[in-house]
């Protein structure tokens, strides 16, 4: 099919071949993830409840991801296609139109995805802000329907959801193992796919969207065909999380639309990071696990605390930031001084650490080093051979 | 021979300013056309215009005789205009291979394919690699684009063009801001691009022009001035005056 001139030297094709396959490549970080999210079902069985809904939110967060992370479609109405996928599953249910678990998420997706593909085309047009607007609006708007309407309980939520038995088989059960079993499932299969597909040609077209539109289009890239497609894929992630929530609790209220819940996910992916499908679910189990354990210990106040460490690692990076409030939570707790004297402490020490910032980076930046030179020498330790050579 | 390329009475205003003013011009098949003009005279105007970036007042362009006033900027590319940018419009996160890969991917319309790995079709590979060894840019292949010297972006720069396989190349300043060290190697490419690809180049540096156009379009203040071979437009007094006599002033 190609013309070519000269034929390319054969070790620099194999070099180039080996380039492209590295980032599909599967890191040993990744598997002991994935055993470890399997272990979780047998060796924390008091707190499948909650992660469950771990679970959940990982998968809408990777949903954000794909847009966000990989085609830099930034957001704040994420929840609409959560929110609807939860209804679709209720309604599904309850009035028994698909009674079968899988394929009434599956049945949510596809109506997410729809929704997905018609809202797609407010947020070709414009820059970030205006789809900030977009999104955001498009959220609200479905927020009120779902209120006004009857089919989907208005205020009082969708009541009397009950599930059937997965496959006609696994019945839910109250202490939610099989819900999480679940939703492990469906996390780890639409995993695979989401991997498969910013492996992918079109994933890679994606990147090349996200870093330089203009630049894409006069490379032959139809940039608007591959942004619509997707946010119907991310849409149709979104729906299928959503789909789950209803299903391990059955009920659907109007929280799954809520605007906190589009800002959550937004966190979520901060928190770990976009861009690499892990930077979801990471985020997802931290920002659980520390509300709710912020919840127990400080339920009056505790998002005082969230928002303390949100903004200590937007001064000193995400895992300094992170060490730095729980220190300063750590010692107010350990004080037991009072709620307006663990203000005004914290208050003090944010401008401290304000004024000193430089001085903070230099400290963080050398530790960072001396850990990298730490691991290098580890990891030279540790090499494998490469094959063939 | 015929025009492979053709304006037909082009105008562009932005507000009440005229960037382009009736400009009619026809390049012809295999040619190495330069369009040239001081600073200001329109000359990107009439690429955003040729790729689609943007939508002239008035006016029509011709690609191999077909209207393509009105098209989107990627069909343009598949139907065979690639251009390169003034500044430097690289992915940067990518890699040289990437970025080549995507472009020859896109060009076999294997592009929005999502079930299959990349990397995983050989034929893509093959040319991408052979062009990357043809602009010398095999030796950095996998690093990232944005950490590369300014040289070898500005190569880069051209490859992604040629590697969408173009019938028309538009360069847009190929040699801006390269260290005269690097310069040489960007010339070089230039000069050895396939004769079949019909070039236009807009430049500022009258040294590349003389050396590389067969034939020269001279736009001042969105109209085109003057249109001959080199020779011609070399000694014509008007040039002198308007642009030549401009560069002594910078030198």
């Amino acid at each position: 099919m190609s013309v070519m001139a000269n034929p390319p030297p054969k070790p620099l094709v194999a070099k180039a071949a080996a380039h492209l396959a590295s980032r599909a490549r599967w890191s040993p970080l990744e598997i002991a993830f994935w055993l470890a999210a399997l272990a979780s079902i047998f060796l924390l069985p008091s707190k499948h409840l909650i992660l469950t809904e771990i679970a959940i939110l990982g998968l809408f967060a990777v949903s954000l991801d794909l847009i966000l992370g990989y085609a830099g479609i930034v957001s704040l109405g994420h929840a609409a296609f959560f929110g609807f996928g939860a209804y679709v599953a209720g309604i599904l249910a309850k009035y028994g139109i698909i009674k079968e678990p899988i394929l009434a998420m599956l049945a949510s997706g596809v109506a997410a995805a729809a929704l997905g593909f018609v809202t797609s085309f407010l947020v070709l047009r414009g820059s970030d802000l205006t789809r900030l607007m977009v999104t955001l609006g498009v959220a609200l708007v479905l927020r009120e329907i779902a209120n006004r309407l009857e089919i989907t309980g208005g205020a009082d939520g969708l009541q009397g959801v009950e599930m059937q038995p997965i496959l006609g088989h696994f019945a839910f059960d109250i202490f939610g193992k099989t819900a999480y079993v679940y939703s492990l499932i469906v996390l780890f299969v639409l995993f695979l796919i989401a991997r498969r597909i910013v492996n992918s040609p079109f994933g890679l077209s994606l990147r090349s969207v996200k870093g330089n539109p203009l630049r894409a289009s006069a490379i032959g890239i139809h940039v608007n065909g591959r942004l619509v497609a997707v946010y119907t894929i991310a849409a149709a992630y979104a729906g299928v999380a959503g789909a789950l929530l209803t299903q391990s609790t059955q009920f659907a209220s109007l929280s799954v639309l809520d605007f906190e819940r589009s800002a959550d996910v937004m966190l979520m992916l901060i928190i770990g990071g976009t861009g690499y499908l892990y930077g979801g679910m990471i985020g997802a189990v931290l920002f659980k696990l520390v509300q709710d354990y912020l919840a127990n210990v400080n339920p009056q106040y505790w998002q005082f605390w969230l928002g303390l460490g949100l903004v200590m690692m937007i001064m000193f990076g995400r895992v300094y930031g992170a060490v730095i409030a729980t220190v300063i939570f750590a010692i107010c707790m350990t004080t037991n001084l009072p709620f307006m004297h663990q203000i005004l402490f914290t208050l003090v020490v944010v401008a401290v650490l304000g004024l000193a910032r430089p001085d903070v980076l230099k400290l963080t930046s050398a530790i960072t080093e001396r850990a990298v030179a730490v691991q290098k020498k580890l990891k030279a330790r540790f090499t494998r051979q490469p094959k063939g050579s | 021979m015929a025009p492979v390329l053709e304006t037909k009475g082009l105008v562009k205003q932005f507000g009440g300013i005229v960037a382009t003013n009736d400009v009619t011009l026809s390049v012809e098949k295999g040619a190495r056309h330069a369009l040239i003009g001081p600073n200001g005279a329109g000359k990107t105007t009439i690429i955003n215009m040729l790729t689609g970036v943007l939508r002239p007042t008035a006016g029509t362009i011709l690609l191999e005789g077909r209207d393509i006033t009105g098209m989107e900027p990627h069909k343009r590319v598949q139907l065979g205009i690639a251009r390169t940018f003034q500044i430097n419009q690289l992915f940067a996160d990518l890699t040289p291979l990437e970025t080549i890969g995507l472009a020859v991917s896109e060009r076999m319309e294997l592009g929005g394919q999502w079930w299959r790995l990349v990397g995983s079709k050989g034929i893509v590979i093959d040319e991408s690699v052979e062009i990357l060894d043809r602009f010398n840019l095999a030796d950095v292949m996998d690093e990232r684009t944005g950490n590369l010297p300014y040289g070898k972006q500005r190569l880069l720069e051209i490859a992604l063009a040629i590697a969408c396989r173009p019938h028309v190349l538009l360069l847009d300043e190929p040699a801006a801001g390269v260290p005269e060290a690097e310069r040489r190697g960007i010339l070089d490419a230039v000069a050895a691009l396939p004769s079949d690809v019909t070039v236009l180049l807009i430049e500022h540096d009258m040294d590349i022009v003389f050396s590389f156009a067969d034939r020269i379009s001279v736009l001042v203040n969105g109209t085109l001035f003057v249109e001959g071979p080199p020779e011609e437009v070399a000694q014509d007094p008007r040039v002198k005056a308007v642009y030549l006599g401009e560069e002594a002033h910078d030198a």
